[in-house]
């Protein structure tokens, strides 16, 4: 093996262009003749759309189109589609109301696009929008989902009463009323979940384009899964056929989810510009990226644990109410469903669970996947109520997550909410965790503290995640209207050097070096004489994308597949060429050996012959050195692991120190350490953010969006963390060839629950609504002082 | 409204017409195509677009290219030389200091300003240092190592 | 940003003229509120004056007891001062926390104060120290300057030139930021000079105000506990998302106390 293969932290092969200022982004294309859109918006959180007055500002300095929806609509565009059905509980399909990239009749949040102008300049577009009469009849609002479902509110869709897309559950209701009805003791919390903004560095950003010599239309598009924006916006926005569309998400500066979906505006460019023949470019501001980009998480939710004597769990009810925003996004329908439910058991062996969730139109910004989509959520419902529990059950936390973790022997391991995990060792991510972060030396520390009149508290969260995302056939099953395996063409040149075509899409993971890692091991080659192309749909035969740490695990997965067929085509070649059996030849190290003997040629021999087949079987074999495969997952991976948080909290302030924070986790095998580490801690960045600093608040009145801007959404900064102490441990996934789970998601996983059981730890209090401000910290240590907000 | 602004840039005399409400990194990203300076946000708080203005980091969306007129501007693309990397840069590189790359460019014009003052840096000073630099990806810790060994290695190249 | 004409005088009487003439003009000192005000199109002016070129706003000198801070000096060169560390070590202290390293390598002390945003360190120094605010026609007494949320004594055609800052006995600013935009939610500056003790608050009100009940408290004990028992009312603090006035309340005690020990 070459010391740049699997298991290697080899330094990532697109830093170079990274560092220097050469990463093209989508706003760092330009193309001939670009003209520049801008989208005028919506400031009133609900009202009905009467008129649009453009007559003035048509005859702006520059202004080459205005159009609105009901042009769009004229042209016959479809609405923005969810792909994923949910049926509710009595089995009635989903409400699914129009999503129109411009709206048509009423508008439905702040941010909700109204019209694109078109002009020479950026500027130009903004001073026409000024120019625009839009006729608002203002509508009240609804924001928060406990007040949505209530009588008398408004309304967002004729077509959905109440406020109510689906109400769902899933498990078995009478198997855990009867382990309630036998329960020793009953933990119940309420809980909230705060809605959140996914924050991507790179504003979103989209240029349109069409070649009216060919009819071929080009959409540049910040994009986790250029495929699937081509598959959506083709088929079901404008009508357009694949062979007429191409979709580049070229360099993309962070996703976090919030770029998986099809958005309005890439359809709106892609029309635009074939409607006036030119290109057209958007790209968001900050301000408007806080309005437009999907948000994460907004769940309301009651849980009841019910225990025996010793603190076995013996069943758990979840009723969980989560916030659509006002449309539903590409992915929203599942997150709170099939990535959140199905999670409920964590890593415990709890053998009745049932759980009913209701999702709920708001007049806010559409909730979708956000880094965890679900999961983060399911984690801290489970954990939060685990540390109840066992503050409640006068248990220490550890010995009870040890008491009901899933036995090392027990995988394969069936949960009762419709998983089944193939591997994991949870005992022993507690003990590393636990270890690593001196857990045993914790009083003497919080004596330390007390004595510089500072509070301490420690606390655990353990998790299990669903990656890999996801066996088609299951998620078909489940109401996913797409498949979810991932392609890979491995296409070797005549010299030996390497393409590969992946369906993954990189925005920070590092692909083009792990991807590369996972040829040269095969192949015996270099990094260097691999490359990983990804983000074209006129280069890569297919791919669904990246998200849910699935790139590894499933577009790795297919990586290796091809790797195989072209090792063994390579084998076929060679035993022409050695005039040896095939069964004969061995391949190792980047060369074909025959068995027992030092005859041999090197891979890049054989490309040659591939390319150059002058002595070659041709009777046989096809010529070239150039596979394709699709690798559909068997099974999803189950990451897992333990965090625990140490923090200090200064009681005349509310400030919340954290101290210490450790992660160990289980990704099954690790490709590039340095990488997984890197990944662990922007997870871990994201979910202590979510806990302490992040949360989107809305005026529950007006609808207005008051963290909109970072003026007052308070993401973490470097002052703001400590350094982590990570480790991991190794169990194979048992069904994936590299035995890979994924870890691009496990940090804001694990995070929130262990960051905010430190704190209620430190302050002797059940719960705390997260994020912890100072302000929120103090008013629970001196609950007599007014509550300000 | 439009006048012509000249100023130097990574070393070479550029002049572009501009309107005087065009912002330095607008003059740089759209009218020299210096593309590495990045636009993360509206407020002065993301510091993807830090550049050197006169040997000091500065927010290029925060200035309009008229204020910069005459004056000498390093951005990311005049860092390395050739395809040597700046010793910054090498250890970013080195301790995985950077993902999506996209905070990158003013992650490393600002860590050149604290290192060009101190070589030595402790943890807590890079730490505050970065109070007017936002990255997603990394959670600070490699960055935070990168800087330290970086500045190092700028103080060691310099003695 | 609307467009504007753009003027950048290398004398204060070409500033003012260029103001004069203009129909609705705007004086630019460092930019930090004015450009990203202008880029959310919240204000459109007819022309800016760029003060940058103005030798004569430029410089801190030291004279007799004071420390001399011209308009126009940057907060990093403030905060990086030989003159101002040794004469008001809390002052060099207070510019090196405003923002971060890029806003104090533009932003400027005649900006902040003229400005006058009611979450802003300066103000709070300049009452506190007892400050003298220089124009090209007066002398104000830094307390007469701050006159209400973002409002100043400054008259049509009157432009800072400098500020006067006399060394104290002792002082600390103690500032507990927003986590967010890093302005003060609670600043609170403590002097103890010739003319007697100051406490200047920032951040918690409308504008800047000084606490009179801790001053007379301090007079006659200048440590922290002296202030212990003062408990600040919440009447007409401000109130946000991220802090209500009864914490803000409670914050300028915590600030107070903990500026009073870093005085030493």
């Amino acid at each position: 093996m070459s010391a740049q293969g699997i298991g290697e932290p080899v330094r990532r092969k697109e830093d170079f262009r990274f560092l220097t200022g050469q990463g093209t982004y989508t706003d760092d294309m330009n193309r001939p003749g670009q003209l520049y859109a801008y989208i005028l918006r919506s400031p009133h959180a609900h009202a009905e759309l009467n008129g649009i007055d453009i007559s003035k500002a048509q005859a702006g300095p520059g202004v080459e189109a205005i159009f609105s929806g009901k042009d769009m609509e004229a042209d016959g565009v479809g609405g923005l589609p969810c792909g994923w059905l949910i049926h509710s509980k009595d089995g009635s399909p989903m409400n699914e109301p129009p999503h129109p990239p411009l709206a048509v009749g009423r508008v439905r949040h702040v941010g909700d696009s109204v019209a694109v102008i078109i002009a020479a300049t950026r500027e130009q577009a903004k001073d026409a929008a000024e120019l625009i009469k839009v006729d608002y009849k203002e509508l009240p609002a609804v924001v928060a989902v406990e007040d949505a479902t209530k009588a008398g509110k408004p309304q967002l869709f004729d077509a959905a009463p109440n406020n109510l897309c689906y109400d769902w559950h899933l498990g078995d209701k009478a198997a855990t009323e009867a382990a309630f009805a036998k329960a020793h003791h009953v933990t119940k919390i309420d809980l909230v979940n705060n809605r959140l903004v996914p924050n991507a560095m790179e504003p979103r950003s989209a240029i349109g384009e069409y070649d009216r010599a060919t009819g071929l239309h080009t959409l540049y598009t910040t994009s986790q899964n250029p495929h699937v924006i081509r598959l959506l916006m083709g088929a079901f926005v404008l009508h357009l056929p694949e062979h007429k569309l191409r979709v580049v998400a070229p360099d993309v500066g962070g996703g976090f989810g919030s770029k998986i979906f099809h958005y309005a505006e890439e359809a709106i460019v892609t029309w635009a510009a074939a409607k006036i023949q030119k290109p057209v470019k958007w790209t968001s501001d900050r301000s408007e990226a806080f309005i437009t980009d999907a948000h994460g998480r907004d769940h309301v939710t009651h849980a009841e644990l019910a225990m025996d004597k010793d603190g076995k769990f013996l069943g758990l009810h979840v009723q969980t109410l989560a916030n659509m925003g006002a449309y539903l996004s590409t992915f929203s329908s599942c997150v709170p469903t099939y990535l959140y439910a199905t999670l409920l058991a964590g890593t415990y062996t709890t053998p009745a669970i049932y759980a009913e969730v209701k999702a709920i139109f708001t007049n806010t910004v559409p909730v979708d996947a956000y880094r965890g989509a679900g999961r983060p959520e399911a984690t801290y419902v489970v954990e939060r109520i685990v540390e109840t529990a066992a503050r409640e059950m006068g248990i220490d936390p550890a010995e009870l997550r040890r008491r009901n973790f899933v036995p090392r022997d027990a995988y394969p391991y069936q949960t009762p909410v419709a998983l089944q995990y193939d591997s994991g060792d949870y005992f022993e991510t507690l003990d590393m965790a636990l270890k690593a972060s001196d857990y045993l030396g914790f009083p003497g520390r919080r004596d330390e503290a007390a004595k510089r009149g500072k509070i301490r508290g420690i606390g655990m969260a353990t998790y299990i995640e669903a990656c890999g995302i996801a066996p088609s056939a299951v998620v078909g099953s489940l109401g996913a209207r797409a498949a979810l395996y991932e392609t890979a063409q491995v296409r070797v040149h005549p010299t030996g050097s390497v393409s590969v075509f992946t369906g993954s899409h990189q925005h920070g993971q590092g692909h083009e070096t792990t991807f590369a890692q996972i040829v040269a091991d095969k192949l015996g080659l270099t990094v260097d004489q691999v490359d990983i192309v990804h983000g074209d749909t006129d280069k890569i035969p297919f791919g669904l994308g990246t998200y849910g740490s699935r790139s590894l695990a499933v577009g790795g997965s297919a990586l290796v597949m091809s790797l195989d067929k072209v090792i063994a085509k390579g084998k076929k070649i060679a035993a022409h060429l050695l005039e040896a059996s095939e069964a004969d030849i061995e391949f190792k190290d980047g060369k074909y050996t025959v068995a027992g003997t030092d005859k041999a040629k090197t891979f890049g021999e054989i490309a040659m012959t591939a390319y150059v087949p002058h002595n070659y079987p041709i009777e046989e074999l096809e010529p070239g050195l150039d596979e394709t495969s699709f690798y559909d997952p068997k099974n999803f991976t189950f990451p897992s692991g333990c965090h625990i948080a140490e923090v200090e909290i200064d009681p005349e302030t509310g400030v919340v120190k954290l101290v210490n924070f450790t992660a160990a986790d289980d990704f099954g095998r690790i490709v590039n350490p340095m990488i997984v580490e890197g990944q662990v801690h922007g997870g871990l960045a994201q979910g202590i953010g979510q806990a302490l600093h992040e949360g989107c608040i809305y005026d529950r009145e007006s609808g207005q969006l008051l963290t909109g801007s970072y003026m007052d959404y308070d993401m973490p900064r470097a002052d703001d963390l400590p350094n982590f102490q990570v480790a991991t441990n190794v169990t194979l996934c048992t069904h994936n060839p590299l035995g890979v789970k994924g870890c691009g998601e496990a940090g804001a996983i694990g995070a929130p629950a262990a960051v905010m059981n430190a704190i209620t730890h430190a302050l002797g209090i059940k719960d705390l609504l997260m994020p912890a401000t100072p302000q929120r910290v103090w008013q629970a240590i001196n609950p007599m002082r007014q509550a300000a907000e | 409204m439009t006048s012509p602004v000249s100023m130097t840039v990574n070393g070479k005399a550029v002049t572009a017409t501009v309107e005087p409400r065009t912002l330095l990194v607008q003059y740089l990203r759209e009218h020299l195509g210096l593309t590495g300076t990045h636009v993360g946000c509206d407020t002065s708080q993301c510091g993807a677009c830090v550049v050197h203005l006169d040997g000091k980091s500065i927010k290029s969306c925060t200035i309009l290219a008229v204020q910069a007129a005459g004056g000498t501007v390093t951005t990311i693309e005049g860092l390395a030389k050739g395809s040597e990397l700046h010793p910054m840069q090498a250890a970013f590189r080195e301790h995985h200091g950077l993902q999506c790359g996209f905070c990158t460019p003013g992650m490393v014009m600002s860590a050149v300003d604290l290192a060009q003052r101190k070589s030595d840096l402790s943890e807590h000073e890079v730490r505050e240092w970065l109070e007017g630099n936002i990255c997603r990806c990394t959670g600070y810790h490699n960055i935070v190592k990168a800087i330290q060994a970086g500045a190092a290695a700028m103080g060691s190249a310099k003695a | 940003m609307y467009n504007f004409e753009y003027h950048e005088p290398s004398s204060l009487a070409d500033a003012l003229s260029a103001i004069g003439s203009a129909e609705d003009g705007k004086l630019m000192a460092g930019g930090m509120t004015l450009i990203p005000t202008l880029k959310q199109r919240l204000a459109q002016p007819s022309d800016i004056v760029d003060l940058a070129k103005i030798a004569e706003l430029k410089g801190i000198k030291r004279e007799g007891n004071s420390v001399v801070i011209g308009a126009m000096t940057r907060h990093g060169e403030v905060a990086t001062s030989d003159v101002v560390k040794s004469a008001i070590p809390a002052l060099a202290d207070l510019a090196g926390n405003i923002g971060d390293p890029q806003v104090r390598n533009r932003g400027t002390i005649g900006g902040s104060i003229c400005n006058n945003d009611p979450a802003a360190d300066y103000p709070s120094a300049v009452v506190a120290l007892g400050a003298t605010v220089i124009t090209n026609k007066r002398r104000i007494a830094g307390e007469d300057f701050f006159t209400g949320m973002f409002e100043t004594a400054l008259e049509p055609g009157e432009v800072v030139t400098a500020v006067s800052f006399p060394a104290p006995e002792k002082a600390a600013y103690m500032k507990f930021r927003n986590p967010a935009s890093r302005y003060a939610i609670v600043g609170v500056f403590v002097a103890k000079t010739s003319g007697g003790v100051r406490v200047a608050v920032t951040g918690a009100g409308a504008c800047v105000f000084r606490q009179n009940e801790m001053e007379a408290a301090l007079e006659k004990s200048f440590t922290p506990d002296a202030i212990k028992g003062i408990e600040v009312s919440a009447d007409g603090l401000n109130a946000d998302i991220h802090a209500g006035a009864d914490y803000r309340a409670h914050l300028i005690g915590v600030m107070a106390k903990r500026a009073i020990a870093a005085c030493g």
